[in-house]
């Protein structure tokens, strides 16, 4: 056989890969559909770039970026302790604990976050007042006004937030469950309280699925708050309408929100990715596992090699 | 009866069902100080439960068991069983270390975390403490230069030896091990069973679910062979499998060996 050397002698594979002609078809009509929308995007004279530049760092919508960051970050951190809190109650052996999870969860998913928001804005018209005291007509102790309460930065804030526990609950249930029971009995072999089992071995396991849902829900909620522009948030789209109002320049607004929004989007799923390696620790997947165990690991002193410190038992017969 | 002579564990007329099927009909068995228990039987025989009974993994339906004179899951006052609070049990479970079948290492945590978490959680103990206690117990267990690693890079063998430097890092007086080589390659079980025969050499008392005949011949000071949930035959582990008394324990042992 030509090629052929002695055993033990390397033999590098330099192939030559197969041309794909319909894969260079595909990828030359997508590019010139690519260049073809860059161009019309550009030369369009009706976008008016100049404005879109100019009010791309624009106070007002600056200020609008500011409230939707607020709004989304304040409304993911509220909605994820109402999602554990529902989580773990429905988790829980007590019935009524189970039932008023099972009822919260069914309701906010069951109506449409637009429906919440207006109501929780205009919700002074069923409760004119709210205070702190005995229930059920007894006295009170603290009273305010629904009107000086509820904000549209308020109102969007409960909207958001409890409608988002809601959805994190699942997320999280989803999680918890997905730890193996072994886990908790061996953390409770160590004489750890339910508490402590949660903290410290169901909870650290269960965000590693909770987490890739959850970043969705967050890059989810920077786009959702625009709905709070129906009462007037204050956010993005909301100061992006006000100024089209006055200026007529309506695409070009929403392009400069809508930059925004890609801009933030972006940037929290970058974060995402750091996350969710942050929580993937311990949990190697096969290939860098076989990588891991051909390498030197990442440790300070040098492996050596196991050796079984004890011969086997002689086999008795039977 | 003083603290020498009361037997570490005490099971007395014990019953547990699941639904409609009765796994353990009426156990009764003394652990003594000191003494290392085997419980073997085929499988659903009832000798997992029994063991998962004892710390209180799961609850009986009729019987006894105490644990160095300690009632387990409740506490007798005025002539009645008051279920204890979930921090009582815990605190119960202190003393009981358990090795599992599978291992339930803490994937999250790396091999001296894993020995470090219950000192540090559940009894308190200093930060740099329990790193000097927990590179001291993964030395007696040969893998002392493995504390760094995730239980994802450790093999079978080296994992449960993490799993019983974990449950030793509690200072147990009883150590339940739930047929812990039966998840092992063959070629690992020995590293495991040499790790046991050590621990029952330094006196502790132990009650282990397993297969290993030759361990139970070799380490056991009581056989306990069960099966459809009673103990049919018990004894020195020796004369017990040199000369079965019963038939079934007859056949066990020619399937097993």
């Amino acid at each position: 056989m030509t090629g052929e050397k002695a055993a033990g002698a390397e033999l590098p594979i330099e192939a030559v890969r197969p041309v794909r002609p319909g894969r260079w078809l595909g990828a030359a009509v997508a590019l010139l559909f690519l260049v073809w929308l860059a161009y019309t995007v550009i030369v369009n004279e009706n976008l008016h770039w100049d404005v879109i530049v100019a009010y791309l760092t624009d106070g007002r919508i600056l200020g609008g970026l500011w409230v939707t960051i607020q709004l989304t970050v304040l409304s993911m951190a509220i909605g994820l302790a109402l999602g554990v809190l529902a989580a773990v109650m429905q988790l829980s052996d007590n019935p009524v604990l189970r039932g008023t999870s099972a009822l919260y969860t069914w309701f906010f998913r069951g109506t449409p976050l637009l429906v919440q928001l207006i109501f929780w804005f205009n919700i002074g018209l069923v409760f004119p007042t709210f205070a702190i005291g005995v229930p059920f007509g007894g006295p009170k102790l603290i009273e305010w006004q629904a009107n000086a309460v509820i904000t549209p930065f308020t109102a969007a804030l409960l909207g958001l937030a409890i409608n988002e526990g809601a959805y994190m609950a699942e997320i999280v249930r989803a999680g918890i469950r997905s730890v193996d029971p072994g886990q908790r009995e061996a953390a409770e072999s160590l004489g750890m309280s339910h508490r402590q089992v949660l903290r410290r071995v169901v909870l650290p396991q269960a965000m590693r699925v909770i987490i890739p849902p959850t970043g969705n829900q967050f890059i989810s909620m920077l786009k959702t708050t625009s709905m709070v522009s129906v009462i007037a948030g204050a956010e993005l789209l909301t100061v992006a309408q006000r100024i089209y109002l006055g200026n007529f320049e309506v695409i070009a607004m929403l392009v400069v929100a809508s930059i925004w929004y890609v801009v933030l989007t972006t940037i929290a799923s970058v974060g995402q990715h750091f996350v969710e390696k942050r929580f993937e620790r311990g949990h190697v997947r096969l290939s860098s596992r076989v990588r891991r165990n051909l390498s030197p690991l990442p440790s300070k002193e040098p492996l050596p090699v196991e050796s079984s410190k004890e011969p086997p038992l002689p086999k008795e017969p039977s | 009866m003083n603290a020498q002579d009361q037997p570490m564990v005490r099971i007395r007329s014990v019953r547990k069902r699941f639904g409609s099927l009765e796994v353990l009909k009426g156990i009764d068995l003394d652990v003594p100080a000191g003494e290392v228990v085997c419980v073997v039987g085929p499988s659903g025989s009832g000798k997992s439960t029994l063991l998962r009974c004892v710390n209180r993994l799961e609850s009986i339906d009729s019987g006894r068991i105490w644990v160095n004179g300690e009632l387990m899951g409740y506490a007798e006052r005025d002539g009645r069983l008051h279920t204890l609070r979930p921090h009582e049990l815990s605190r119960q479970r202190r003393g009981i270390g358990m090795v599992f079948q599978r291992f339930h290492l803490f994937p999250h945590r790396t091999a001296i975390e894993n020995v470090m978490e219950g000192p540090v959680t559940v009894l308190r103990t200093s930060t740099a403490q329990a790193r000097r206690q927990a590179q001291e117990l993964l030395d007696r267990v040969g893998l002392a230069d493995r504390g760094h690693h995730y239980p994802a890079q450790l093999s079978g063998g080296q994992q449960q030896r993490v799993a019983i430097a974990r449950s030793l890092a509690m200072r147990p007086s009883l150590m339940l091990f739930d047929e812990p080589t039966s998840a092992l390659d063959p070629e690992l079980v020995q590293e495991v069973l040499a790790v046991m025969r050590d621990l029952a050499a330094t006196g502790m008392t132990m009650m282990v679910v397993t297969h290993e005949m030759n361990f139970a011949r070799e380490v056991g000071d009581q056989l306990v062979f069960m099966d459809d949930g009673v103990i049919v035959e018990r004894g020195d582990p020796r004369e017990v499998l040199a000369a079965p008394r019963h038939e079934r324990l007859r056949a066990f042992l020619g399937q097993v060996q």
